[in-house]
């Protein structure tokens, strides 16, 4: 039976209003929640366990106001609840953040883990092909559907078409939104979520190469040219042409 | 100079254009790159060349037949075991610099869409906020396509080597795509709508558009939310697809965050839409107040004027 993990990250709500001051964005007043993909991840990983049996454990990376994410993930399902940090630890750069993670995973002795094809706020996907790498596990990216009837199938999109993949051994499966609806916490799972332990992992990372330097808003576009009316559209379609040259 | 490492994108056995920008910004990090081009028919890299390049190097293997990212990594990185890793900001080459970075313990950066001496620039938060990093040493990155100028063709030096990977998965079917119609992330020009299109079917009248331009279409989440046969593949936006192309052409979308974060970062932006105050217009360089009905025979016909 499986041991599963998903990884989960807590993130601004995507409809936050992002904040400058100074050369960092302000993150003060926004609200947190999971990063949107990992709620695919979830349910992904809780449909794989209803199908093959086994356990799932989610786990996040960062200081304890991450708790409040993890038990966000034990009220929609998950068996276990795990964060690692070490207090040591300021700012981490990508290879520390998946060397961590990797070290987790395999003391948590897992053989597959979910996560959501990007984090909201820096829409790398780095994690999960980077994570996979230093397990030495398989990976796919981008998943939109996934079946457990013998062995691990998923559908992945490319530019051909959406290959149907099997995997087969260890892997670090990443989720897009796909054609699966994603559950809802119940009563009892958001009473169970709130004795729930949140389980402290300490591990080594290595020291971050990458710093920022700077955090800004994006450069504000010069202001447009406006028309009214339908009949414009074959002005525009000049400038098009002629001033922008696009087309 | 340092070594740095360009992999080529290609498509349908071909060299994409996109590799000779990312051979610019391998120059512009200071280094000199040589083109790596994953095949499984090394014929692909005849008459490959850029200026500035060091040489350019078939990697020829069987895991290339299908993207497999634990043998692309491995193949790639035996190949070409030194030097900073850069690819284009493309879902797959995402994974694979990824990949690669961590098979050396070394860092990655995404989507970087300008470089100055060590700092890199990246959007976060979908496009709502600018990151610059430093960085020490080798990374990998990848870059948005339409940033830099791509290197000027040359003739390069070009070697053929054979390496391939253990392929830890398996494609056992593709299902080929409901529509042939080209995807928002691959097209130089999209045209999206969005609920104020009132229903799916009139969708036509953007893919007649689309044809006359060679686009692709999109659309907002409110659409696809709303109507089924709109799939999400064609979703532009934070939960959909990031895309920069050329000319983006919003019609009948308001412009809500979760669209501007899929969008912001196009070249030119077209927005027509019935509501002046439609947030959409703050970010666009041409708009039209008008409803749909009214301005898309227009357009398509001048279009199609231009074009023909």
């Amino acid at each position: 039976m499986p041991n599963i993990v998903v990884l989960v990250k807590r993130v601004p709500d995507t409809n936050a209003r992002i904040v400058i001051n100074g050369d960092r964005v302000d993150l003060s007043a926004v609200k947190w929640v999971i990063s949107p993909y990992d709620e695919f991840a979830i349910e992904t990983a809780l449909q794989h366990k209803e199908s093959a049996g086994g356990t799932v454990t989610a786990v996040t990376l960062g200081p304890s106001d991450s708790d409040k994410i993890l038990k966000d993930a034990k009220a929609i399902g998950v068996d276990d609840i795990v964060r690692v940090w070490d207090d040591s630890w300021g700012e981490l750069d990508s290879n520390a953040i998946q060397s961590a993670l990797a070290n987790a995973i395999s003391e948590l002795g897992a053989e597959v883990v979910y996560c959501g094809k990007t984090a909201a706020d820096t829409g790398a996907g780095s994690t999960g092909p980077g994570v996979a790498e230093r397990l030495g596990w398989a990976s796919v990216s981008n998943i939109i559907d996934a079946e457990f009837s013998g062995g691990i199938t998923v559908h992945a999109p490319t530019d051909k078409g959406t290959e149907v993949i099997s995997v087969s051994g260890n892997a670090v499966i990443s989720c897009d939104k796909g054609s699966v609806k994603v559950r809802k916490p119940n009563v009892k799972g958001i009473m169970m979520a709130k004795k729930a332990q949140v389980n402290l992992m300490s591990v080594s990372a290595p020291a971050s190469t990458i710093q920022v330097v700077s955090q800004s808003s994006p450069p504000a576009k010069p202001e447009g040219k406006m028309f009214n009316g339908g009949s414009s559209a074959e002005e525009v379609a000049k400038l098009l042409r002629d001033e922008a040259n696009v087309i | 100079m340092s070594e740095s490492i360009v992999i080529a994108e290609t498509n349908n056995g071909q060299v994409s254009p996109i590799t000779g920008e990312l051979v610019s910004a391998a120059i512009s990090l200071g280094t000199t790159p040589m083109v790596v081009i994953p095949c499984t028919d090394s014929s692909i890299a005849d008459g490959t060349g850029f200026e500035g390049v060091s040489k350019v190097m078939a990697v020829k293997g069987g895991c290339f037949a299908n993207y497999d990212a634990a043998s692309w990594a491995e193949a790639i990185d035996a190949a070409a075991p030194n030097g900073t890793i850069i690819g284009a900001a493309t879902p797959q080459s995402k994974d694979l610099v990824a990949r690669i970075a961590a098979r050396r313990n070394i860092s990655v950066v995404q989507d970087v869409v300008a470089i100055n001496g060590n700092n890199l620039t990246s959007p976060i938060y979908s496009g709502k906020a600018m990151q610059t990093v430093a960085v020490n040493g080798d990374v990998a990155i990848s870059v948005r396509a339409n940033i830099f100028a791509s290197a000027g063709q040359a003739s390069s030096e070009v070697s053929v080597i054979d390496q391939s990977g253990d392929v830890a998965t398996a494609v056992k079917d593709v299902i080929a795509r409901a529509s042939s119609r080209l995807d928002v992330s691959e097209a130089n020009i999209i045209i999206s709508g969005g609920r104020g299109m009132g229903s799916p079917d009139n969708f036509s009248h953007l893919e007649k558009i689309a044809d006359v331009l060679g686009a692709a279409v999109g659309a907002s989440r409110a659409a696809v939310d709303t109507w089924d046969d709109i799939p999400h593949s064609m979703q532009v936006g934070q939960t959909g697809k990031t895309v920069n192309p050329n000319l983006y052409i919003a019609v009948g979308i308001s412009g809500a965050i979760q669209h501007l974060a899929g969008m912001r970062s196009s070249k030119y932006i077209v927005a027509i839409n019935k509501d002046a105050d439609a947030p959409i217009f703050a970010h666009a360089d041409y708009g039209i107040v008008s409803t749909w009905e009214e301005a898309l025979p227009v357009l398509e016909s001048a279009l199609s004027a231009m074009m023909a």
